[in-house]
C-alpha cells in the first residue's frame, strides 16, 4: 500500500498501544494503520490508503478503549471501524490478535460477507489473487453456517466494451464507485436498489428504469459499423433540458474503421461510458465483481510471472506490473510508485499493449530484393552489410538524415544520437515525428535539456496555481490529470487552462479556462490574466504539445516563468521525448544539452566518443529532412518508430520516403515506412528489452526486459549497424547507452540561447484547433477492440455563431465538414461555448486523421461547411 | 400487584388539547387558542435565553434516542455569518410509529410555530421538514400550513418585525426507513442516496450542505412552544426527574380504543390499556413494544414498568418513540417477528455488511422456524447471527433489527420450539384479526 505520510518529525505524534504495544503515529493516522506499522495486520475490504474512508465493509472492526476526561481508559461499547477512527493519545486497541470480541465480529462480518457470494474461485479471475479468498481462509471460519438460498444475478453485465461486472460476487465495499467519484471524476457506475438487493449498476435506462431520449444512435459493435465513409445528416432530436454542461452533439457518425467489441454502457449524461480510468476500478475490487473482457478467463495468477514495467504510452512514466505467461504478456496492471502514478494509471498504460504481438510483427530483417523489388527475410549478417553498405553510399551521396522517433528509450535515443554523428557524420537528426518548430527546439536546449530532474508530481501537487499551457492533461498526460485532481479535490488548488474551450478534464479539475485561439497562445500567456493565475509563489506553468504549434509562445512561457517566479515544466505527449532531448536526438544539441553550436561542446562530446571532431554544422530539424530528402539532397534516411501520418505534412513525408536512395527502417512491426525501405531491421518492442524512459517530470523510469526474447533494441541494433560500416560506438548492452550518457554528465557550459520570438501571424478566417484524445487510431493501441470501445467519440467543434453562420439551425443535428486544397473530414457538429471562428477537431481519431488529411496543424486556416452544404469561411 | 404509591397518572393534552375542533389544522384555529403567543414571546428573547429555557426544562429528543434538545442545540459553533440549518425528522416509518403523522394533520402550526422559534434560538434562517413521502395528505397539510404562516408574517422577511429572516422548506422524502437516520436524511436532503453518513463530523458541526444543523424530531420540535409559553418548570414538573414532560402514546393492536394517548412520561402501560377501555375482550395481554418494533418487547409482567427512558432502560428495553403496539394471546410471536424482520430486511440500505447480509439472512432463517422447517439448535444460530450484527452495523438500523427477534427468543422461545414440534404454526391467524370470527 502507498503510505503518503507526511514525515513523522514535522508533525505531532500521538501515543496508543495496540495489542499491547506502544506505537506513536502523526495525528490523524487511522487506527488500521497505527497496526500496520506495528505488522498487525488488521482484515479489511472497503478501506483503501488513497480513498476516503468509508467504513462499509465493517470488516476491520477492533475493541477500543480511550480515557475519558479524569484519564480512565473507558471501553467503547461497540467493536469500531478501525478503518475510520484516528489516533488519539492513550488510546487501548485489541485486534483480533489479543481480543475475542473483535476476532469475533471479523469472523461474524466475513461469514455474512459469504452468503451471498457464490464461492465460484475455481473460475475467478480473482482466485489466487483475491483478498476476500486471502483473508476467508485467514480470518474467517472453515464451514459457512449458512444453508439458506443465495442471492443470483444475470451474469455479467457490461459496463464499458471493456469493464465487467458479476454482481452475485460483489460485496458493495464501494471502492470502485469511490474510485469513480474520488479519484477519476467519471461517476460512471453507483449503488443502486437497496439491502440485500443492493448492487452497482450503470446508469443505463434498463436499470434505472427511466426513458433516455437519445440524441445519437450508440452504435459501437463492429458489425453495425459500415464502412462508408459518408454520414448522413439525421434528424434526431436533442433534449434541450439536459442541462448546459453536456456536450450538444448534433449530427450522426460516420463509421470509423476501428474495430471495436460489444456494445458501450452510457455514463450518467447519457454519453457512452468512457472513463480513460476505468481498470483501476478492477484492479482495486478485492474480489472478482469487476473484471476485465480483454483478460477475463485468460489466466489464472498463481501462473503468472510478473515483472516490473514502466508504461511505453505518454511521458507521465507510470509505473506498470507486467504479468505474462509462456512468453505473452497476459496483462498490465498499474504498480505502486508514490513518486509517479501513486497506484493508479490509464485504460491505455493498462491494456494497449497487443500492438506488438500482432501479425504485422517483425520477426526477420528485410531486404529488398533488386530485381523484384520485394522485401525478402534475409539472415542478420546478409542485412547488416546490405544497411552499411547503403547508408555509407548514401552518406557520400548527399547524407543520411535521421528520424529516431519519439518512443525510444533514453539508451536507444542515445544510441541514434551517436549513430547520426559518428557514423553518419551529421547533425541531422530530429526525434520530433510531429508538429515542431525551431523555436520549440530553442526552447528544449534552454530550459529543458540538462535540467535533471525539475518540477515532480509532488510539487504539482503542492503548487498552489497551476496554468496548462497548451496541454490537455487528461488526454495527453493521464497521470498528471489524476494527480492535479487530487489536490485539487483537497482544497486549495487552483487549475487554468490555456486552450479554445474547456474539455471536460478542465470541468473535473473544476478550472479556470483562459480562452484563446489557437496560435494565440504567446498572446494568452502575456496576459494579465496569465500572470494572475500564477501569481501565488510556488505556482507552476506546463507547457503542452500545443505550444510548438504557436509562435512565441515559448518565449512567452519563459518571460512570464521570469516575472512571476513560477516554474516551468515541459510535458511533452510521448513516453520517449524527454530522453530524446537528453540524448541529443535534436538538430542543435548534442548529449546532456549540449549545444552543437558550442566548440566547446563539440570537442568535449568527441573526446568522449572518441572522434577527431563532431560535424559542426547545424542540422536539419524534421521538416527540413523530409523536405531535403524530397528533393533529392538526401540520399538516405533512417527511421525509427514513426508513423508518417504523425509527421506535419505525411504526404510530403511519403514523399521524401520515396524519393530518397536508401531507406533503412528499424521497427518492431510492418508500418508505413516499411513499404519505402530497402532495408527493414526488426526491434524490440517494450517488453522484450530492458531500458529507461525519462518521464516528463526528468525522473529516470528504469524496467527490466519481462519477456525471454531474441529481439534487439534499437541499440543494440545500431551498435552492430556501426560494426558493420566499421565504428565501433560500444552500445551492445542493453543499459549501456542509458549508462554512457550518465556517465558523460550534463553539460556545465553556456545554455543554448533563449528562443526568439516570433510575430504573431494574423489569424486564417476559421482556425483549426486540434489535439489527440488518449484513446484514438494510435497505432500502439491497436489490436485491442475492447479498449477502442471506450474511446470518446470524435466529434467537430464550434461555437455556437459560428454554426449558425454555417446554417446549423437549433435542434437540428448537423454534421460539418472541415475542409482545405489538401483534403476534408466530416465529423458530427457539437457546439461548444469556445472562440468564434475557431474548429476544433480530434487529431487522430476515427474518422479525423487532420495531419493525413488536412496536413494542417493548430492555428491553420482551414474552411468549414455544413456536411453537403453551402462553404464557409476561406 | 401494583403498591400505588405514585398519584394516579392522568393525561395532560397540550399538543392534541385543540383536536376535536372544527378545523384544528388552520391558522384561524390556532391562533384562536393561542397559537404563536409563544413564538412574540421568544423573539423577544435573546437566542441564548430560548436555548436556555428548553434546556432547563428538561425536554429531550422525541424520535427516540431522548438526547436533551436545548444540549443539542447548544453544540452549534458560534455564528460565522454563513448558513445554519434546522432540519425537521418527518420521516416517520418504524413500524407502529404514529405519532408525528396524526399530529401533523391535526395541527400543524404547533410544528411551525416550533420551528420558528428554534430557528430563532439557533440563529438559522432556513428550517427544513423531511416529511415521510408516503403521506400526500400530511405533505398538502404542511404545505398549507406553511402558506398560511408565511402569509401572517410569522414566515419570511422580517418575521413579526423582528429584523429576522426565518423560511421553512417541507420537502417529501421518497420512501426509505433509513432515511429516518439524521444523517441518511441530510444525504436524501442534499438529493444523494439515502445512507448513513460517516461520523464524526457531526451535523452540529457539518450537517446539511456541510453547514451546522440542528436535526431534531417533530414532536421536540411541536413541544417548543409549549415550554416557552409555560415556562421552563411546567414543563420540568411534568413526567419524571429525568424524563420531564409528557408525549404521545400511541398505542395500536388489540386494545379497545386504540389512538393517542398525550400524557407525562412515566406513564405506565397499565394505565394506559385502562384510558383505552382495556384489552379486546376477552382477550389478555401477550406481548407489547414500548417503542416501536425496534425496541425489545415487553410481556405482561412489564405492565407496571413506567414508560420514561431511564425505567424501560433498566427493564430492557427502549423507550423509542413510545409507540405502543400491543399483542393478545391470539397473536404468534415468530409471525409478528418474521414480519418486522422482513419490513428490516426490505429497508436495510445496503450500506454495511452486518445489516444488508444479516437481515437477508435472519429472514430465511424465521421462515424456516414459522413453517416449523430445521431444528432447535437454529434457534442458537438466530441469535448467533444477531450478536454479530447487534453493535456491529454502520448505524441503529441493523441494531434494531436484532431487537424483535433476541427479545422474543428471551421470553418465547418455547413458542418458537413448538412450532419445530407441530412441524407449523401452531396458531390461526385469523383469531388475531379484527374480523375474527365475522365468518366463523
Amino acid at each position: 500500500m502507498t503510505v503518503t505520510e507526511p514525515s513523522k518529525t514535522a508533525v505531532d505524534l500521538v501515543t496508543l498501544t495496540i495489542d499491547g504495544i506502544e506505537v506513536s503515529v502523526p495525528k490523524g493516522t487511522l487506527l488500521i494503520r497505527a497496526a500496520e506499522e506495528l505488522g498487525i495486520a488488521i482484515p479489511r475490504f472497503c478501506d483503501h490508503p488513497l480513498l476516503a474512508p468509508a467504513g462499509a465493509c465493517r470488516q476491520c472492526l477492533v475493541e477500543v478503549a480511550m480515557p475519558d476526561r479524569e484519564g480512565n481508559v473507558r471501553p467503547m461499547p461497540k467493536p469500531q471501524a478501525s478503518c475510520t477512527m484516528t489516533a488519539t493519545p492513550g488510546m487501548v486497541v485489541k485486534t483480533q490478535l489479543t481480543s475475542p470480541v473483535s476476532e469475533k465480529a471479523q469472523r461474524g462480518v466475513m461469514e455474512l460477507l459469504l452468503i451471498n457470494h457464490p464461492l465460484d474461485c475455481p473460475v475467478c479471475d480473482k482466485g489466487g489473487e483475491c483478498p476476500l479468498q486471502n483473508q476467508a481462509l485467514a480470518n474467517g471460519q472453515g464451514e459457512s453456517r449458512f444453508t439458506e438460498v443465495k442471492r443470483t444475478f444475470p451474469k455479467p453485465i457490461r459496463i464499458s466494451t471493456q469493464v465487467l461486472l458479476d454482481r452475485e460476487r460483489c460485496i458493495l465495499c464501494q471502492r470502485c464507485t469511490r474510485f469513480s467519484k474520488e479519484i477519476a471524476g467519471d461517476p460512471f457506475i453507483d449503488l443502486q436498489m437497496r439491502g440485500a438487493h443492493q448492487q452497482i449498476g450503470t446508469f443505463s435506462p434498463g436499470v434505472l428504469d427511466f426513458h433516455v431520449d437519445l440524441p445519437y444512435p450508440v452504435v459501437r459493435t463492429s458489425e453495425e459499423l459500415e464502412p462508408t465513409v459518408e454520414s448522413q445528416t439525421q434528424g434526431s432530436t436533442k433534449d434541450e433540458s439536459r442541462g448546459a454542461s453536456h456536450d450538444h452533439v448534433t449530427g450522426t457518425y460516420a463509421a470509423d474503421g476501428i474495430a471495436t467489441r460489444g456494445e458501450a454502457m452510457l455514463d450518467e449524461s447519457g454519453q457512452p461510458f468512457a472513463s480513460y480510468f476505468s481498470g483501476n476500478t478492477i484492479q482495486i475490487c478485492p474480489v472478482g465483481a469487476l473484471t476485465g473482457a480483454a483478460y477475463r478467463f485468460r489466466a489464472r495468477p498463481f501462473d503468472l510471472v510478473s515483472s516490473k514495467g514502466v508504461c511505453e504510452h505518454c511521458a507521465g512514466g507510470c509505473a506498470l506490473r507486467v504479468d505474462h505467461r509462456r512468453g505473452k504478456v497476459a496483462r498490465r496492471l498499474a504498480a505502486e510508485d508514490s513518486a509517479v502514478n501513486e497506484e493508479w494509471n490509464c485504460d491505455k498504460g493498462r491494456w494497449a499493449f497487443t500492438w506488438s504481438t500482432g501479425a504485422d510483427r517483425l520477426t526477420h530483417p528485410l531486404v529488398r530484393d533488386p530485381e523484384t523489388g520485394e522485401l525478402e527475410p534475409v539472415s542478420w549478417p546478409y542485412a547488416l552489410e546490405v544497411a552499411a553498405k547503403g547508408l555509407l553510399k548514401a552518406r557520400e551521396a548527399g547524407g543520411v538524415g535521421v528520424l529516431p522517433g519519439g518512443r525510444l528509450t533514453v539508451g536507444d535515443a542515445y544510441a541514434y544520437a551517436k549513430f547520426a554523428r559518428v557514423v553518419l557524420r551529421t547533425n541531422d537528426i530530429d526525434f520530433r515525428s510531429r508538429a515542431h518548430s525551431a523555436e520549440e527546439e530553442a526552447f528544449l536546449s534552454h530550459a529543458v535539456a540538462g535540467t535533471g530532474l525539475g518540477v515532480t508530481y509532488a510539487a504539482l501537487e503542492a503548487a498552489p496555481s497551476v496554468l496548462l499551457a497548451g496541454l490537455e492533461a487528461e488526454e495527453e498526460a493521464a497521470s498528471v490529470f489524476l494527480r492535479l485532481r487530487k489536490s485539487v479535490l483537497k482544497g486549495s488548488k487552483k487549475v487554468y487552462s490555456i486552450a479554445p474551450w474547456a474539455s471536460r478534464g478542465l470541468i473535473k479539475l473544476s478550472g479556470s479556462l483562459l480562452q484563446t485561439v489557437p496560435g494565440q497562445e504567446a498572446t494568452a500567456l502575456g496576459s494579465a490574466a496569465a500572470a494572475e493565475a500564477v501569481a501565488e509563489p510556488g505556482s507552476i506553468i506546463l507547457l503542452g504539445p500545443r505550444l510548438t504549434e504557436s509562435p512565441g509562445a515559448y518565449q512567452a512561457a519563459l518571460a512570464l516563468a521570469a516575472s512571476s517566479g513560477a516554474r516551468l515544466a515541459w510535458v511533452p505527449r510521448r513516453a520517449g521525448e524527454r530522453g530524446a532531448v537528453e540524448a541529443g536526438a535534436l538538430p542543435g544539441l548534442l548529449p546532456g544539452g549540449r549545444p552543437v553550436s558550442d566548440p566547446a561542446a563539440r570537442v568535449d562530446m568527441a573526446a568522449a566518443w572518441d572522434v577527431e571532431s563532431l560535424p559542426s554544422q547545424p542540422g536539419r530539424d524534421a521538416t527540413r529532412i523530409v523536405d531535403a530528402a524530397a528533393a533529392g539532397v538526401l540520399a538516405g534516411l533512417l527511421v525509427g518508430g514513426v508513423d508518417p501520418d504523425d509527421m506535419p505534412d505525411p504526404a510530403a513525408a511519403r514523399a521524401a520516403l520515396e524519393t530518397a536512395s536508401f531507406v533503412v527502417s528499424l521497427e518492431v512491426r510492418a508500418s508505413a515506412v516499411t513499404a519505402y525501405a530497402d532495408v527493414v531491421l526488426p526491434v524490440a518492442p517494450p517488453a522484450e528489452k530492458g531500458g529507461t524512459y525519462l518521464n516528463w517530470e526528468g525522473r529516470h523510469r528504469e524496467f527490466p526486459q519481462a519477456l525471454t526474447s531474441d529481439a534487439l533494441s534499437d541499440g543494440e541494433v545500431l551498435d552492430s549497424l556501426a560494426s558493420e560500416v566499421g565504428v565501433w560506438i560500444g552500445l551492445r548492452g542493453e543499459l549501456s547507452g542509458t549508462a554512457e550518457l550518465a556517465s558523460l554528465g550534463r553539460w556545465e557550459g553556456a545554455k543554448a540561447d533563449r528562443p526568439e520570438h516570433h510575430t504573431v501571424p494574423v489569424a486564417g478566417t476559421t482556425v483549426l484547433s486540434t489535439w489527440s484524445m488518449l484513446l484514438d487510431r494510435g497505432r500502439l493501441q491497436d489490436g485491442e477492440p475492447y479498449l477502442a470501445g471506450t474511446a470518446h467519440r470524435a466529434v467537430a467543434r464550434m461555437s455556437p455563431a459560428t454554426a449558425a453562420q454555417l446554417g446549423v439551425q437549433k435542434g437540428i443535428s448537423s454534421n460539418v465538414t472541415v475542409f482545405n486544397d489538401r483534403g476534408e473530414i466530416t465529423l458530427p457538429l457539437a457546439l461548444t461555448p469556445m472562440p468564434d471562428g475557431v474548429v476544433w477537431l480530434p487529431s487522430n481519431s476515427p474518422g479525423s486523421p487532420v495531419r493525413s488529411k488536412l496536413a494542417a496543424g493548430n492555428g491553420d486556416a482551414v474552411s468549414v461547411r455544413l456536411a453537403g452544404d453551402q462553404l464557409m469561411g476561406a | 400487584m401494583t403498591e400505588t404509591v405514585r398519584e394516579p397518572v392522568t393525561l395532560t393534552p397540550v399538543l392534541s388539547k385543540h383536536w376535536n375542533e372544527a378545523e384544528s389544522w388552520t391558522l384561524e384555529s390556532y391562533e384562536r387558542n393561542g397559537g404563536y403567543q409563544a413564538l412574540r414571546k421568544a423573539l423577544a428573547m435573546t437566542p441564548e435565553d430560548v436555548v436556555g429555557a428548553v434546556k432547563d426544562s428538561g425536554l429531550r429528543g422525541r424520535g427516540g434516542a431522548g438526547f436533551p434538545t436545548g444540549l443539542k442545540w447548544s453544540f452549534l459553533p458560534k455564528p460565522d455569518g454563513n448558513p445554519r440549518y434546522l432540519v425537521i425528522n418527518a420521516d416517520e416509518s418504524e413500524p407502529g410509529t404514529c405519532k408525528d403523522i396524526p399530529l401533523m394533520m391535526a395541527t400543524p402550526q404547533y410544528l411551525i410555530e416550533g420551528a420558528i422559534i428554534t430557528c430563532h434560538a439557533i440563529r438559522a434562517e432556513r428550517a427544513f421538514i423531511y416529511l415521510r413521502g408516503e403521506v400526500v395528505h400530511v405533505y398538502r397539510r404542511l404545505l398549507q400550513a406553511v402558506e398560511e404562516a408565511r402569509a401572517a408574517g410569522y414566515l419570511g422577511e422580517n418575521v413579526l418585525g423582528s429584523g429576522q429572516n426565518i423560511d421553512i422548506v417541507v420537502h417529501a422524502g421518497a420512501g426509505a426507513y433509513i432515511c429516518g437516520e439524521e444523517t441518511a436524511l441530510l444525504d436524501s436532503l442534499e438529493g444523494r442516496r439515502g445512507q448513513p453518513r460517516l461520523k464524526p463530523p457531526f451535523p452540529a458541526v457539518a450537517g446539511l450542505y456541510a453547514r451546522p444543523t440542528v436535526v431534531n424530531n417533530v414532536e421536540s420540535i411541536a413541544s417548543v412552544p409549549s415550554v416557552i409559553d409555560n415556562g421552563s418548570s411546567w414543563f420540568s414538573g411534568l413526567g419524571t426527574a429525568k424524563s420531564a414532560g409528557f408525549g404521545f402514546f400511541s398505542l395500536s393492536g388489540h386494545v379497545k380504543r386504540p389512538g393517542q394517548y398525550e400524557a407525562p412520561l412515566g406513564i405506565t402501560l397499565r394505565e394506559l390499556i385502562d384510558m383505552a377501555g382495556g384489552m379486546r375482550e376477552g382477550h389478555e395481554l401477550k406481548f407489547w413494544t414500548p417503542g416501536g418494533s425496534s425496541t425489545p418487547m415487553f410481556t405482561a409482567e412489564h405492565l407496571d414498568v413506567p414508560l420514561d427512558f431511564e425505567s424501560t432502560g433498566a427493564a430492557g428495553s427502549m423507550l423509542g418513540t413510545r409507540a405502543l403496539q400491543i399483542f393478545d394471546e391470539t397473536v404468534c410471536v415468530v409471525r409478528a417477528v418474521l414480519r418486522w424482520t422482513e419490513f428490516y430486511a426490505h429497508e436495510s440500505c445496503g450500506k454495511c455488511t452486518p445489516c444488508r447480509e444479516g437481515t437477508y439472512w435472519l429472514v430465511q432463517v424465521l421462515r424456516q422456524l414459522e413453517n416449523g422447517q430445521g431444528q432447535p439448535s437454529d434457534l442458537d444460530r438466530l441469535l448467533d447471527i444477531c450478536d454479530n450484527i447487534l453493535g456491529r452495523s454502520f448505524c441503529a438500523l441493523g441494531d434494531g433489527a436484532t431487537s424483535p427477534i433476541s427479545s422474543s427468543v428471551q421470553h418465547f422461545r418455547d413458542e418458537y420450539l413448538r412450532h419445530l414440534d407441530e412441524g407449523g404454526c401452531p396458531f390461526d391467524p385469523v383469531k388475531s384479526t379484527l374480523f375474527a370470527g365475522v365468518n366463523a
